[in-house]
């Protein structure tokens, strides 16, 4: 059989090209709205471009994607573990809290011993809330989703808490920590960033990040762990029929997934932050983390794409303001993406639609040509045959579409 | 004495205040999971329902206006759900998702053009939702005024109980309400019968975006009196984690939601005058359900077609 594709059944099977289309609409979307409001969306869209492509800009780009990337990729592996990592948000807070702490508590560490102890600190804490949750799960039913929604909110208190300790609160005025020492911080050189003109926060902590996430491709894809991890999440049942330890595989899962998005709360406090403020509503890390991980499908390669797409728009969102433009925009923008990504999944059962019709036809052509190719001695009952060709061939093609 | 009578009358005043949106909110989302449709999006309806209520009551002055308004905003986003989940076979999460970050991006914009801030403009007494019961009490004796901080309450409060009873009524009481828990469980099954389970599903979501609309609008309309982007700030997530402890069935949901009312009044009445980190009070809610969960509740079953698309055969 020829493999002749159309183009719309490749739109309709490359994942890619929905995201592309995804985005595209979110901006159409965010045009519509503007125009509404009576704002020129050239202007607008040309300051949300302007400010991203200079490499200033570009700096700040990933100095704010950094985190996004890291909790991104903690949503994406759990996804592919079948949990609903929902507790992104708890496990960065506390991953920033404890990167936080140590730093400030341990101020006299030369750099080399402080950084790794901040990273191992946050992944510890990360790890530990997504385990207290696993094991909620495993030892007493609790649903993971309503255990982590409820241990985002303690996460939060808590660090609201630990941040007005004395000792760790800060001696001025401000309702926040003690900036944290210098020894901890993940900045690049002085000389460097004014060298080249980048942010004043510009840090390495997006190496890490890329780290991480050849971590955590090399997992899932390389070992058997990650197979078994992968397995759990497409089946359980099958897996515990297999001898996969289900309950291990799930707290190992939530281990790893909180370990990494402790991590980029480590790397927003010793980046960007400095020190962590007593907020009243939560930051919305892990919130990101989720879109993050929808928009890169999952991936670990597509949540550092994702996460710098979502960095850019946060970064120029934030500078929309200049043109009159409301900054939330950005949410409908990526709520639009989000919107369509989640009813993708139409093109692909369209596509499926297309195939199994074109794969219909050609099974009935190709019965058609054999039932001419037969013998005449055959030809004797020709009504018969031809009758009963004609609906056999008929139901198939319905079979196909249905599915 | 005297004290204590009066601190218990504002903690249980507190604990309906604040309970109120969450019931209203958790209603919406057994409507939605019960029928096989998990609604992350709550939360995201819960905006736009706070928003447009008070918008309505300002322009129009009629509090019962805004708080409908509210509803049928949110309706909206639960009729958009609906329509990705139900009609186009999302996955429900993403959805969810989406509709949680389009809801309040939505509504801050309009609220930038209508009023040049981010804030609206604080409502009036008359326009807000109103108090019930207020001066039956002789607030001059110990036991008047208790009575008058319990009963004397926000007519949305009165309301929600009402809700309640009607949504225990359909669901466990009524054809519609056995074909929609039907939907949730075995979809296919309910087609093979002749229920059109798209349609069930669709009525269902919108339903629930409805009452999280009503939820977020008593926040804006009783609890405070203008929206601010920070009006609705988590209360979605904690209705439906209210739902899975009550097993996913209105009358458990209202305990849950009344759990959570009951320690975020505790935190006001505590709060000032303890000695106890304002912050640790906060956390007990969260503390106390994990507890709860642990020694009495247990496992919450899911709706086994939770989650799943359900995709007609033609």
């Amino acid at each position: 059989m020829k493999k002749k594709r159309s183009v719309l059944e490749i739109i309709s099977s490359v994942r890619f090209i929905h995201i592309l289309l995804a985005i595209i609409l979110g901006f159409m979307v965010g045009a519509i709205f503007l125009a509404v409001m009576g704002v020129s969306v050239g202007d607008a869209y040309g300051k949300l471009l302007d400010s991203v492509t200079t490499v200033k800009g570009l700096s700040y780009v990933i100095v704010y994607a950094t985190p996004y990337i890291l909790t991104g990729l903690s949503v994406a592996f759990s996804f592919k573990t079948g949990v609903f990592n929902i507790g992104a948000e708890g496990q960065f807070v506390v991953g920033s809290m404890a990167a936080a702490v140590t730093g400030i508590l341990l101020k006299d560490l030369p750099k080399p011993v402080l950084i790794p102890l901040c990273f191992i600190a946050a992944m510890l804490a990360g790890a530990l809330w997504g385990i207290i949750v696993a094991t909620l799960k495993t030892k007493w039913g609790i649903n993971e989703v309503l255990a982590m929604i409820m241990f985002n909110w303690i996460a939060f208190y808590l660090s609201n808490y630990i941040a007005g300790l004395p000792g760790i609160k800060n001696t001025g005025t401000a309702e926040a920590t003690q900036t944290i020492s210098e020894n901890a911080r993940t900045l690049l050189s002085k000389d460097f960033i004014n060298k080249m003109g980048l942010a004043p926060t510009a840090n390495w902590g997006i190496l890490v990040a890329i780290a991480a996430m050849i971590l955590v491709w090399f997992i899932i894809e390389k070992t058997t762990l990650g197979y078994e991890l992968k397995t759990v999440g497409s089946n359980r049942f099958a897996a515990e029929y297999g001898g996969i330890g289900v309950n291990r595989s799930i707290l190992t899962a939530l281990a790893i997934s909180g370990a990494l998005a402790g991590l980029g709360g480590a790397l927003q406090v010793m980046g960007m932050g400095s020190r962590i403020s007593i907020f009243s509503a939560q930051e919305g890390f892990g919130f990101g983390g989720i879109v993050v991980a929808l928009i890169g499908c999952s991936n670990p390669f597509g949540a550092l794409a994702a996460g710098l797409f979502y960095g850019a728009l946060t970064y120029g969102g934030s500078k929309l303001n200049l043109v009159g433009a409301p900054t939330q925009l950005i949410s409908v923008i990526v709520g639009t993406v989000v919107f369509f990504i989640a009813i993708s999944v139409i093109f692909e059962r369209l596509g499926g639609g297309l195939r199994a019709r074109r794969n219909a036809a050609a099974r009935a052509d190709k019965e058609k040509r054999e039932a001419a190719k037969e013998p005449p001695a055959e030809a004797v009952k020709p009504p018969e045959g031809d009758g009963a060709a004609g609906p056999a061939s008929e139901n198939e093609g319905k079979e196909g579409e249905a599915k | 004495m005297t004290d204590v009578i009066n601190s218990l009358g504002i903690l249980l005043f507190a604990t309906l205040a604040y309970g109120t949106p969450l019931i209203y909110a958790a209603l919406g989302s057994c409507f939605s999971e019960i029928s096989g449709v998990v609604n992350i999006g709550i939360e995201g309806m819960m905006t736009a329902g706070a928003f447009t209520g008070t918008v309505t009551a300002y322009f129009t002055g009629n509090p019962w206006i805004g708080f409908l308004c509210g509803g049928l905003a949110g309706m909206l986003f639960g009729a958009l759900h609906a329509l990705a989940t139900v009609r186009l076979g999302a996955d429900q999460t993403i959805a969810g998702t989406a509709i949680n970050m389009l809801g309040p991006g939505l509504v801050i914009m309009i609220a930038r053009v209508l009023f040049n801030s981010t804030d609206t403009i604080p409502l009036t007494p008359e326009q807000r939702m109103p108090r019930l019961l207020t001066g039956v009490f002789d607030t001059t004796t110990t036991f008047g005024r208790f009575m008058d901080n319990v009963f004397s309450t926000y007519a949305s409060t009165y309301l929600v109980f009402v809700a309640v009873i009607i949504v225990w009524f359909v669901f466990y009481k009524t054809r519609f309400g056995l074909r929609m828990r039907a939907c949730g469980e075995h979809p296919a099954a309910c087609e093979t019968l002749g229920i059109n389970v798209l349609r069930t599903r669709f009525l269902c979501v919108c339903m629930s975006g409805f009452l999280a609309g009503l939820g977020g609008a008593c926040v804006t309309m009783a609890i405070s009196n203008q929206f601010r982007p920070i009006s609705i700030v988590g209360q979605g997530f904690i209705a439906i984690a209210a739902v899975i402890f009550g097993k996913f069935r209105p009358h458990g949901a209202l305990i849950g939601c009344l759990l959570f009312g009951f320690c975020s009044g505790l935190k006001t009445v505590l709060g000032g005058s303890s000695g106890i980190d304002t912050q640790l009070i906060s956390m007990i809610p969260y503390v106390v359900t994990v507890l709860v969960l642990i020694l009495f509740v247990g496992k919450s079953r899911v709706p086994s077609a939770s989650g799943k698309p359900f995709i007609k055969a033609r």
